[in-house]
């Protein structure tokens, strides 16, 4: 058990994955796990498959060869539909751009996730609204998204994801847009807020600061995941 | 040389006593590495000798001595001029990194290993870094601030290197 409350039990598994695009390959036997109430970084150069990597692990994409798990279930062996099923019940995202309903408000946003999972309506939006103050836009409930700020926006994003106390939650980039005080205020609020729902989050970036935040960090380099050595193991 | 203008732009703001000025260098800077009472005495010394400081009275109270020190206008050209120096840049950090995988590359080593292990240790000194930044006051959240970004840059020089190792191999081999 680390000091971020993670425990040893694996909530998500990645075994020998394989994923080509055409004639290209992007994953090529990548093997990672990630523990419950974990918070997991993954880096890499661009191009080096990571977002393969985290769409596979979400469901998105179904592996051409290899096993993912979740929880004890197989989720590369499962129908369409129940991806599905799951991607909305169990998880989470918070990608870089685009994720909030522009036609929606910053409530409606957050409560959308809960009213397809049949909350009903009046409990979904208690819920939303209960999000406001903690994201720090309390009086922004009624804003449509296109009058949010970048930041503001990604943490509505963050508050729509852990809305439904996902198992998992997946971030692709998701402080690329903004600046680094934007950034960290995401950061602390994804972070904070998953620590305490004992959510593990899966983070793709590029970015070491945001690495940071993270307990533990792989690197994929070439369609395969790298432990890096730690920092007191010699490299002889 | 740091030491001596901190001190000086605590005493720009009032004058103070020896003791009161350790402890506002070290709210204001030092938490971490506290200014040892020896160093701020001896840097009190140099920049009376220089004319920098002045005592500007002597109290003698119930306890021993004390003296209230001043900064001057020597003091305060002095301290004005250097905040609107640039500081020099400090390549050593980059420079052993450099070092060490031309020095991997020579010996047939592989240097990705050593920049894979780079890149842990200064993520890891990233996450203490963030982690003190939650837990500290401002001033402290500054200075992690300041060294995060330091770290950031070393590994933006660590990503970019890997990318280019291919090259830098041929180079040095001579291939």
């Amino acid at each position: 058990m680390s000091d971020s409350g993670a425990t040893n039990r694996y909530v998500l598994q990645a075994k020998n994955l394989e994923k080509s695009f055409g004639l290209t390959p992007a994953l090529r036997g990548a093997n990672l796990d990630a523990r419950q109430s974990e918070v997991l970084a993954i880096m890499g150069p661009s191009g080096s498959g990571k977002s393969t990597l985290l769409h596979c692990l979400a469901g998105i994409f179904k592996p051409d060869g290899g096993e993912v798990w979740l929880d004890g279930q197989r989720l590369d062996q499962m129908s369409e539909e129940e991806r599905t099923r799951l991607r909305r019940t169990q998880f989470g995202f918070v990608f870089q751009f685009g994720q909030l309903v522009p036609e929606l408000t910053a409530e409606d946003n957050i409560a959308l996730p809960l009213l397809l999972n049949k909350v009903n309506r009046s409990e979904a939006y208690t819920r939303a609204r209960s999000w406001f103050k903690r994201l720090g836009i309390e009086g922004m409930e009624k804003h449509r998204s296109g009058e949010l700020s970048g930041g503001q926006a990604q943490r509505v994003a963050i508050a729509r994801a852990l809305a439904i106390q996902p198992k998992v939650i997946f971030a692709d980039e998701p402080t690329g847009s903004l600046d680094s005080l934007a950034s960290e205020q995401v950061m602390e609020l994804l972070v904070g807020a998953a620590r305490e729902q004992g959510t593990t989050v899966v983070i793709v970036t590029h970015d070491p600061r945001i690495a940071a935040y993270a307990d533990r960090e792989v690197v994929v380099r070439d369609g395969q995941v790298t432990t890096a050595p730690r920092k007191q193991q010699a490299v002889r | 040389m740091s030491t001596s203008y901190a001190l000086l732009g605590v005493l720009g703001r009032q004058p103070s006593y020896g003791y009161d000025l350790k402890k506002d260098y070290d709210t204001l800077y030092g938490n971490e590495r506290p200014l040892a009472f020896g160093q701020v005495y001896a840097t009190l010394s140099r920049l009376l000798r220089d004319r920098k400081i002045a005592t500007e009275t002597t109290e003698q109270a119930a306890g021993p001595e004390r003296k209230l020190y001043a900064i001057t206008n020597l003091g305060r050209k002095d301290l004005e001029d250097w905040l609107v120096t640039p500081e020099k840049l400090h390549p050593n950090t980059q420079t052993v990194l450099l070092t060490k995988v031309v020095s991997a590359i020579l010996l047939d080593k592989e240097p990705r290993l050593y920049l894979d292990a780079q890149r842990a240790a200064h993520i890891e000194r990233m996450r203490g870094l963030t982690d003190a930044r939650r837990k500290g006051d401002f001033a402290q959240s500054l200075r992690a601030d300041y060294a995060l970004f330091h770290l950031e840059a070393d590994l933006r020089w660590i990503d970019i290197t890997e990318a280019r190792l291919e090259t830098l191999i041929k180079e040095i081999r001579g291939e």
